[in-house]
């Protein structure tokens, strides 16, 4: 389409604003973590290139981040680990065979995805301390792997349902049973589905702050957000250190973002689109 | 989606039906094995998700401070969703977070990508990652970056004092009218991207041919968009308010982390109240209540976007 100079220029400037507003919180969170450190009180060296990377040292040690992370990979990688499987086997069955309850069960997976957590941690925290579960890795990971299983199993049977009907059917004349078809024709064919579904998982629950919030209390079980939200309590004197631990929490995920960009956004705005 | 169940009566006996049943149903043979790779997935979805759900509309019947035996309350708790004044206001503030979230995003996004798809324009790709960068980053994360801006001595008020807005300056969060609208700020900063990468993925789709039919009608920039963009994205429009809506309404970190719902109660959220009363002031069965009105809330909202958008296309 042609459209005069000018206009391309306003485009410019239009995109440029947007983006500096976009990026604005964030940048100012990295230059104040790089910053010198602003509770030390003036007695800091100069630092690397007027930098202060060792503020992220400081934070570290001084916010337990090691153990907070170490805690969020645990649970973020059994979480994905577990429920992409898990969908796997669901959305197949969903997706590709016949049997009673099935158009039931899907509606069922459905009311899942748009289910607000809130509404079900209250009677789970409850049912889950009579138990004895609560405090224990268990309250952080069967929630959300619950969670995670509802959308997986909606985006793989999507997935599934829309897969080249003639490579089953091959492979069944050939006299592969549904396990090996599954596992050994159609999951090499859906690894970019799986990819998505992976990092959105991943995601959703590294960021996750209301379940581990609710369901734990030990120290040694916190999440990497939930400690960043605890450290902003006790951590009041300055920012620096709080922007260190911020960058900290948020790295892993947007470190991935910037290399599959193209899986978050077509599966965040896909999985919502489809159906 | 609903073709197949609307159909299931008939498609026994008319070969019609029986046509439709293959084109509209899961393809394949009938498997009853099919349960047993639904069953991982739907035995940790039901215990931990469709459960609880249940037990929540359980306690809302009760009275219960989550220790001691409950007391039979009927409907109380949901009488005092809509009795209580401070109640009321929750839900209240949650509307106004929903102008924030979703039609703030949504008018911005409109324009934007009106603007942007008149023009082939370099760097929309990375104009994408960028604008859509807010939506992984851990919303605890995005608090603590505002809340640092919204301080009396941050960015925010840096900015007013050099346009020459002293006036205006002042420690937002901490202020009874300023709060709510600062934490609904927040959610169109972190709304925007994700409806503009909406939009403009939506916009892709539109023929070049419809604009060209429209221009050679005389139509200008401002009748274009009204007759051929925005129909063009309804679809995506109803996408981008049920995802922002819902997200407004949920809000729970950001509050949590900014504000714990003060100063007083002016930016108290439904989701907050949830976990105050579960697990701050022993108060459940009201917990529940609340919990259950909101997810009735959403799943209204969810249906009937949808319900929409499917009418209209």
């Amino acid at each position: 389409m042609r459209v005069s100079r000018a206009e391309r220029a306003t485009n410019y400037v239009i995109l440029a604003a947007f983006a500096v507003f976009a990026l604005w919180p964030i940048l100012g969170v990295v230059v104040a973590a790089l910053g010198p450190d602003d509770a030390a009180g003036g007695t800091v060296g100069a630092g690397v290139l007027g930098l202060h990377p060792e503020n992220f040292v400081t934070a570290w040690n001084q916010g337990r981040f090691g153990s907070y992370l170490r805690t969020s990979l645990l649970v973020s990688s059994t979480v994905v680990v577990v429920s992409v499987v898990f969908s796997l086997l669901a959305g197949y069955a969903l997706g590709t065979m016949r049997f009673r309850g099935a158009t039931v069960l899907f509606y069922v997976f459905l009311v899942g995805i748009m289910m607000p957590s809130e509404a079900v941690l209250v009677p789970l925290y409850y049912d889950l301390r009579a138990l004895g579960l609560t405090d224990t890795i268990w309250a952080l990971l069967l929630p959300q792997v619950a969670q995670s299983v509802a959308f997986g199993t909606f985006w793989m049977r999507a997935w599934f349902r829309s897969a080249n009907r003639s490579v089953v059917e091959a492979a069944r004349l050939d006299g592969a049973s549904t396990w090996r078809i599954l596992w050994q024709v159609l999951v090499p064919l859906a690894r970019p589905a799986v990819v998505t579904l992976t990092v959105l998982t991943f995601m959703w629950t590294w960021n996750e702050f209301l379940v581990p919030l609710v369901m734990v209390v030990s120290e040694s079980l916190r999440t990497a957000p939930l400690g960043l939200a605890f450290f902003q309590g006790q951590y009041t004197q300055g920012f620096t250190l709080l922007a260190a631990g911020a960058c900290i929490v948020a790295t892993p995920v947007v470190v991935l973002y910037l290399f599959l960009q193209r899986h978050f956004i077509a599966g965040m705005l896909e999985g919502a689109v489809r159906e | 989606m609903s073709d197949t169940a609307t159909a299931a009566p008939s498609r026994a006996r008319t070969p019609e039906g029986t046509r439709r049943r293959r084109r509209g149903g899961p393809p394949g043979e009938p498997r009853a094995v099919g349960w047993l790779y639904v069953l991982p997935a739907l035995l940790v979805y039901a215990a931990f998700l469709l459960y609880p759900l249940l037990r929540a509309v359980q306690i809302s019947l009760y009275d219960w401070n989550g220790n001691t035996l409950a007391t039979w309350a009927g409907l109380d708790n949901y009488v005092e969703v809509v009795g209580d004044p401070a109640l009321r206001a929750s839900f209240g503030h949650a509307l106004v977070l929903i102008a924030f979230y979703a039609l703030l995003p949504l008018v911005v996004g409109l324009v934007l990508a009106a603007v942007l798809g008149r023009a082939k324009v370099r760097g929309l790709a990375f104009f994408r990652t960028v604008v859509f960068l807010p939506q992984v980053v851990a919303m605890v994360v995005i608090a603590v970056a505002w809340r640092r801006m919204y301080a009396p001595d941050g960015s925010i008020n840096d900015l007013l004092s050099a346009i020459g807005l002293d006036a205006l300056t002042r420690g937002w969060l901490g202020d009874y009218t300023a709060a709510l609208p600062a934490v609904g700020l927040i959610g169109t900063w972190f709304e925007i991207g994700l409806v503009t990468v909406l939009l403009l993925a939506g916009m892709g789709k539109i023929p070049t041919e419809l604009y060209e039919a429209a221009r050679l009608d005389g139509a200008g920039a401002v009748r274009e968009f009204f007759v051929v963009t925005l129909p063009a994205l309804r679809g995506e429009i109803a996408v981008a308010l049920t995802l922002t809506v819902i997200a407004a309404l949920r809000t729970f970190d950001l509050v949590y982390v900014t504000t714990r719902g003060g100063p007083g109660t002016s930016t108290s959220v439904p989701s907050y109240e949830v976990y105050n009363r579960a697990f701050q002031q022993g108060r459940v069965g009201s917990a529940a209540a609340i919990a259950v009105v909101l997810t009735v809330i959403i799943f209204a909202i969810s249906f009937g976007i949808t319900r929409i958008a499917e009418r209209d296309r």
